[in-house]
């Protein structure tokens, strides 16, 4: 075991598996003699040369667009989308490309692209530095969408992505790239070295894409969160006094139904939250899908924590993250609700 | 609100529908009369490839100059089979759609000579990354023609199980890509299929199609971009047949400079060819390949050609342009004029012509007879719908297992 950092454990995770497969490219911008902005691939490209690290132009279509041909031409590309906010030019080639191409091939061709991006908010990233598009992409038929929350589960999910024959859209909290983030912007930065998963193994190893985490037990309320918030989720359920059963759900699609059915069976009650916009956010989804599942369960209507639904304003970040006080007052509003 | 004088220029095509046919916008280059340089050559020193116009047969169907890749009489009589063939497919398929037996066709009437030309130039590890006009690779490479038919018609033998429109065809064991409804998106898919060859340090080369008006597409200059960046080995073609549904070439920019002059600013060589002329597209082809095999990157070729037929069997072309149009056109047509070539050299005759033509009418006949065995749009067997929940991913997840199920029960088989 090491201690790691999201940022080394991405990094840890492109090494094992570009070690072990010399199939495995990485393309992106910066991504190669400097590493990458936010340095998740910083030694790759001394490491396993300028064919497999490759710095490519600013164009996002174009990245996704020549993975897809590198995946048809037998490489495992790994495609670095700088921002989240970025990906756009990209989308119709995963969209009606990426997405699409095993299905209407009838599999004759697939590319087993992952496409990794950071995204959120609580950087000062102003409104094209801070989206959470999650939701775009797992509306999407023919693609896996998932977002790690801590360094174990990074690398072991990067592993799986890589390894997969699937594309997989993988998001990366950005804020909580060196440390977990209680969603109090007041209180001094922690780091991963005080987190239980920051410990993590230097080697290969999988944490599988379509299974949801428990990161707490408990009774009173589930909440149902993922990426950054489950760190808010946790400080705010810990500031109410509830006994709340805090679910990381990892991977938007395939979607680990039975681990948040069992849950909200359990405590009867449900706070979904994200930090994407509340309309037709990810949270729509999981509500619909836990009110089927567990309607008869259900002692009050399942609540919500989300992005106001407007862009991301720079000067107003902490107004608009949804951070602790929102987090509280939204655990305490499901617990007085009937 | 329409000032009488504006600086807002609308492009115009020379003539519309009752109008006589003009083609003077078109510059043509005399047979023969271009320069063949080194595959080595610098972009900087051949940049009149991108704005002459590369022909061998000329008027009188004779095969002059540089270019002439000198082919046997054998191999002409093979190329003008399959374009015939071509030809014939497309007729006869034209027609079963208008008798409501298909829901959709795509003919490639008039340029012919590009994807068999091209198609014999490249060799079997070559990739293509075909546009939908391209059918002519697929008969090419092997595909059987009553698989395409079957393709078209979503029955039981469908390669693509019911999934794609008609001519939307692929074939993995071709080395031809699956095609796409969106325009373009073949061209990074190419340009990175390239990139692939050269890291895996093989010495095949990727060549992908797309029309005049596809050229405005975003995807069209990333791969332009990456092929330059990366030196990729691969041939980009643009297929200038003069419309894009009802918008001339103007519309995509081809006003001012050609399309083979696009990636001149990123270095990248660009030839434009008589696209109608298979020894011309031949020639040019293998140049090209033979530049990208020896790392010299990619290359533009711009094949000047026309749409003879209507865009699709949605479209009619008669509202937007001259009903005769492509009789004016002065490149003429490919089959005809390799014809006329082979003639003129005591290669072949009017009735050798006419018997071939009554020969591969009979083996278009003979496969929709066959492909019709394995179902029509209202005959059966049908394909199984429950199928339209495979291969979404390498494993059907179990939602999909489920939806799959209640599909069955509350929509049927068939």
């Amino acid at each position: 075991m090491a201690q790691m950092n999201m940022i080394e454990a991405i990094r840890s995770a492109h090494d094992v598996v570009m070690d072990r497969d010399p199939s495995v490219v990485v393309l992106g911008e910066d991504v190669g003699y400097f590493g990458g902005v936010f340095r998740c691939t910083d030694g790759l490209q001394r490491k396993y040369g300028e064919h497999r690290v490759i710095d490519a132009p600013i164009a996002e279509g174009g990245i996704i667009g020549a993975a897809i041909g590198m995946g048809v031409n037998g490489l495992r590309p790994v495609a670095e989308i700088q921002f989240a906010d970025y990906i756009y030019p990209g989308f119709d080639q995963v969209v009606s490309e990426l997405a699409r191409l095993r299905y209407r091939s009838c599999g004759e061709f697939f590319a087993p692209v992952t496409i990794r991006t950071p995204c959120g908010g609580g950087i000062r990233g102003g409104q094209t530095h801070s989206q959470s598009p999650e939701a775009i992409f797992a509306h999407i038929s023919g693609i896996k969408t998932v977002m790690p929350s801590n360094p174990y589960d990074a690398k072991g999910m990067l592993i799986s992505a890589i390894e997969s024959d699937d594309p997989i859209v993988f998001f990366e909290p950005k804020r909580i790239y060196n440390g977990p983030f209680d969603g109090d912007p007041e209180k001094p930065a922690v780091s991963w070295a005080s987190h239980p998963k920051g410990e993590v193994p230097e080697g290969h190893y999988t944490v599988p894409i379509g299974k949801a985490a428990v990161v707490q037990p408990g009774t009173e309320l589930t909440i149902v969160t993922y990426g950054t918030l489950v760190h808010v989720a946790q400080a705010a359920a810990e500031a109410t006094g509830v006994d709340a059963e805090i679910i990381d759900v990892r991977t938007m699609f395939p979607l680990d139904k039975p681990t948040l059915a069992e849950s909200v069976k359990k405590t009867g009650r449900c706070l979904v939250a994200h930090e994407a916009t509340r309309f037709m956010g990810f949270g729509a989804e999981l509500a619909a899908r836990i009110q089927k599942d567990c309607f008869y369960h259900l002692e009050a209507p399942i609540g919500r924590v989300a992005g106001w639904d407007t862009p991301y304003p720079h000067a107003f970040e902490w107004q608009y993250f949804p951070g602790k006080k929102r987090m509280i007052d939204g655990i305490r509003k499901m617990m007085e609700a009937e | 609100m329409a000032t009488k004088k504006s600086r807002l220029h609308i492009p115009r095509p020379t003539a519309r529908p009752g109008d006589k046919p003009d083609f003077s916008y078109l510059e043509l280059s005399p047979a023969g009369s271009v320069d063949r340089p080194p595959v080595s050559s610098r972009t900087r020193d051949i940049e009149n490839l991108a704005t002459d116009l590369v022909r061998v047969l000329d008027d009188d169907h004779e095969a002059k100059g540089p270019w002439n890749p000198k082919l046997e009489p054998a191999d002409l009589q093979v190329a003008l089979r399959w374009m015939l063939l071509n030809r014939v497919f497309d007729d006869r398929m034209w027609q079963i759609q208008r008798q409501g037996r298909i829901s959709f066709y795509m003919q490639s009437a008039g340029e012919e000579a590009v994807s068999i030309a091209q198609g014999m130039a490249l060799r079997a590890g070559d990739m293509c990354f075909p546009s939908y006009r391209n059918q002519g690779l697929f008969m090419l490479r092997g595909v059987k023609l009553v698989d395409m038919m079957c393709q078209c018609l979503s029955n039981t033998n469908d390669m693509c199980k019911g999934r794609q429109l008609p001519i939307m065809y692929h074939s993995k064991q071709a080395n031809i890509f699956s095609i796409s409804g969106n325009l373009g998106t073949q061209y990074p898919h190419a340009v990175g299929w390239a990139m692939a060859s050269a890291i895996r340090g093989e010495d095949h080369v990727a060549a992908t199609w797309v029309g005049d008006g596809s050229t405005a597409e975003a995807d069209f200059h990333h791969a332009l971009t990456f092929a330059a960046v990366y030196q990729a080995p691969v041939i980009l073609n643009v297929v200038n047949n003069q419309w894009a549904i009802s918008t001339f070439q103007g519309f995509a920019g081809g006003e001012r400079r050609p399309f083979a002059a696009r990636g001149l600013g990123l270095g990248i060589p660009g030839i434009r060819v008589d696209g109608n002329d298979l020894l011309a597209v031949y020639a040019v082809t293998l140049w090209a390949a033979d530049r990208a095999r020896r790392g010299g990157g990619p290359t533009l070729i711009e094949h000047v050609t026309y749409r003879g037929g209507a865009h699709s069997t949605s479209d009619d072309p008669t509202k937007y342009r001259p009903k005769d149009e492509w009789a004016d056109f002065p490149l003429g047509d490919p089959v005809e004029r390799l014809k006329q070539h082979l003639i003129s050299g005591g290669h072949w005759s009017e009735d050798k012509h006419a018997a071939l033509k009554e020969e591969l009418t009979a083996e278009v006949t003979a496969a929709w007879k066959e492909a019709q065995k394995y179902g029509t749009m209202t005959e059966g067997p049908f394909l199984d719908p429950s199928t339209m929940f495979d291969d979404v991913f390498a494993e059907t997840p179990d939602h999909l297992e489920r939806q799959r199920k209640y599909m069955l029960e509350i929509e049927g088989g068939r």
